[in-house]
C-alpha cells in the first residue's frame, strides 16, 4: 500500500504541471523514442521514463539524464499519436528533479540554465558573452580557456558584446517584482 | 506602410545576430514593413528558464505580452526560440485557469494586466503569408539565378504546431527563395535539430547534429545554407570550424540569415546586411551580386 500510495503523490506532481496532464494516456508505441535525436544518449528514453514515472519510480526518473538531454526540438510532440506533450514533460520533469534536489553532476545542461537564468532575472536579458564565460569558469575553467579562439573570432567579426543591454530602471524593477511575486508563489497548478 | 511590434529578442538586438536584426530591418523597410521595437522588453526566458523555473518563465512571456497588448499590433519576432516561447505562455493561460491566475497576480505586482490578445507571430510568416511571395520578387534587383540555396527551418519556426507551415515537411522557406530568383535545393534535413543551447553544456553530441546537417546540404550541393533563427545560424557558422576540427571534414559552407539573401537580392550593400559578421565567408557566394 505504501508503494502505490508514493506513486500515486509522484504521478500527481507530474499531472499538476502544465504539460504534464496527459501522461495515462501513453500507449508505450515508442513513436517519440524513435523520433528523438539525443535517445541514443540518455539513460532511460522518452518512453522509458514515461513507464518509470507511472510505476512510482520517482527517485530513478527524476536523477535520470534524460530530460536534460531534451533539445526542445519537438518532435515526440507533433508525432505522438496520443497527443502527449513530451517536451514540455521533459521540462515538468526538469522543473521537479530541480524542486526535489535530483538533477545531478553528470550533464552541463542544468548548471547552463541556471547560469542563464541569475542572468536574465538580474539584467532582464542575456549577455551572451558573460553568460558563456560565467557558465564555463563555474562548470570547467579549462574549457573556457579552449572557447578563447572562438571569442577572438566572434570579436573580430563584431559578433561580442562586452557590454549587456539594460532595461530602463522602472523597467528592472518592475521585471523584478513579477519575478519574485513568481517565486513567493511556487511553481505547479 | 504595415505596422507591426518588433520583438528582436537579445541575440538579434545586441547579442551574436547583429546582422539578423539589421537585414531584418533593412529588408522590411524595402517591403514597406514598419517593424516598431517592442518598449522597455526582457528577455523571453527561452529554453532554460521554462526548464527549471516553470511560473516565472510564463510570468517572463507575460510582462512582455503584456506591454505588446498596449500596441494593439501583432508582435513579430525573428527568433524561433522566442517565437515558441512566447506562444507557449498565450496558449497554456488560456489553457490553464489556475495559471493564468497566478500568471495574472504576479503581473499585478508589477501594475500591468494581459487580457491575451496578442498574436505573436515569426517574421518568416509575416514576410511569406502578410507580404507574400509576389510582392518580394517585386522588389528583387539582382536576381539571384543560378545560386543553389540549403533552406534550413530548424525546429521551432514549425513545432509545435503554432504554425504557419508543415511541422515537418515546410515549404515557406523554399518558395521565399524562389522568389529571389534562387534555387532552393532538396533539404531533406531542413526542419531537423541544430543542437540548440545544448551546444553550449553537451557540445559533442551538438556538433554531431551539426555536422549531419552540413553534410546534407553538401550532399544537395547546395552553395549556402539560410537559417530564420539565431542560435542555429550560430551553431552551423560560429561552431563550424569545431566540426571540421572534430571530425577531420573540411566544410566551408556560407551560412546566412534569410533577410540578409533577401537583401542581397534587394540590391542592399554588404555594410546594411552586415555580411562581414557572418564568420564562415559569404563574399565568393554573393559577390557576382555587387
Amino acid at each position: 500500500m505504501e508503494i502505490k500510495k508514493q506513486n500515486d503523490t509522484f504521478m500527481d506532481e507530474i499531472r499538476a504541471m502544465p504539460g504534464g496532464e496527459n501522461i495515462n494516456l501513453c500507449i508505450q508505441c515508442g513513436t517519440c523514442t524513435a523520433s528523438c535525436p539525443n535517445a541514443g544518449v540518455m539513460d532511460h528514453t522518452p518512453s522509458q521514463l514515461i513507464a518509470m514515472a507511472r510505476a512510482g519510480m520517482k527517485n530513478e526518473v527524476l536523477s535520470s539524464n534524460a530530460m536534460w538531454h531534451c533539445l526542445s526540438c519537438y518532435l515526440c510532440t507533433v508525432r505522438c499519436p496520443r497527443g502527449i506533450k513530451q517536451t514540455e514533460l521533459m521540462h515538468a520533469l526538469e522543473c521537479l528533479a530541480v524542486r526535489n534536489g535530483l538533477s545531478h553532476g553528470r550533464t552541463l545542461t542544468p548548471a547552463m540554465y541556471r547560469s542563464f537564468n541569475d542572468f536574465v532575472y538580474s539584467l532582464g536579458s542575456l549577455p551572451e558573452f558573460g553568460f558563456m564565460t560565467w557558465f564555463h569558469l563555474l562548470t570547467n575553467p579549462l574549457r573556457a580557456l579552449k572557447m578563447i579562439p572562438m571569442a577572438l573570432s566572434l570579436l573580430k567579426h563584431k559578433r561580442l558584446s562586452i557590454r549587456a543591454r539594460r532595461l530602463t530602471p522602472d523597467g528592472t524593477n518592475q521585471l523584478r517584482a513579477i519575478l519574485d511575486k513568481a517565486e513567493a508563489m511556487g511553481d505547479g497548478l | 506602410m504595415k505596422d507591426y511590434t518588433y520583438f528582436p529578442g537579445c541575440s538579434s538586438s545586441d547579442g551574436g545576430a547583429k546582422a539578423y536584426g539589421w537585414s531584418a530591418q533593412a529588408v522590411s523597410k524595402i517591403l514597406e514593413m514598419n517593424l516598431v521595437e517592442l518598449d522597455d522588453w526582457n528577455c523571453c526566458g527561452s529554453t532554460p528558464y521554462s526548464s527549471v523555473e516553470e511560473l516565472a518563465s510564463f510570468c517572463l512571456s507575460a510582462r512582455n505580452l503584456a506591454l505588446a497588448e498596449k500596441t494593439g499590433l501583432d508582435l513579430v519576432t525573428p527568433c524561433s526560440s522566442c517565437y515558441v516561447i512566447l506562444n507557449r505562455t498565450n496558449a497554456y493561460l488560456k489553457q490553464y485557469p489556475q495559471l493564468k491566475a497566478k500568471v495574472k497576480e504576479a503581473l499585478a505586482a508589477g501594475g500591468l494586466a494581459y487580457n491575451g490578445s496578442v498574436r505573436v507571430r515569426h517574421l518568416l510568416d509575416v514576410l511569406a503569408n502578410d507580404i507574400g511571395y509576389d510582392s518580394i520578387a517585386e522588389k528583387v534587383r539582382k536576381n539571384l539565378g543560378g545560386l543553389k540555396v540549403a533552406p534550413y527551418y530548424g525546429c521551432q519556426v514549425v513545432r509545435p504546431r503554432y504554425g504557419f507551415d508543415h511541422p515537418e515537411f515546410p515549404q515557406s522557406l523554399d518558395k521565399l527563395v524562389a522568389s529571389l530568383g534562387a534555387e532552393p535545393v532538396d533539404f531533406p534535413l531542413k526542419a531537423r535539430c541544430c543542437g540548440g543551447s545544448l551546444i553550449i553544456s553537451e557540445e559533442d553530441l551538438a556538433l554531431e547534429l551539426v555536422r549531419g546537417l552540413l553534410d546534407s546540404a553538401r550532399k544537395e550541393k547546395a552553395q549556402c545554407l539560410i537559417t530564420v533563427c539565431p542560435l542555429c545560424q550560430t551553431n552551423l557558422d560560429v561552431y563550424q570550424a569545431r566540426v571540421n576540427r572534430r571530425f577531420g571534414t573540411d566544410y566551408r559552407l556560407p551560412i546566412l540569415f534569410f533577410t540578409q539573401l533577401m537583401g542581397v537580392a534587394f540590391g542592399l550593400s554588404e555594410e546594411s546586411l552586415g555580411l562581414e559578421t557572418n564568420i564562415v565567408p559569404v563574399r565568393e557566394v554573393v559577390a557576382k551580386y555587387y
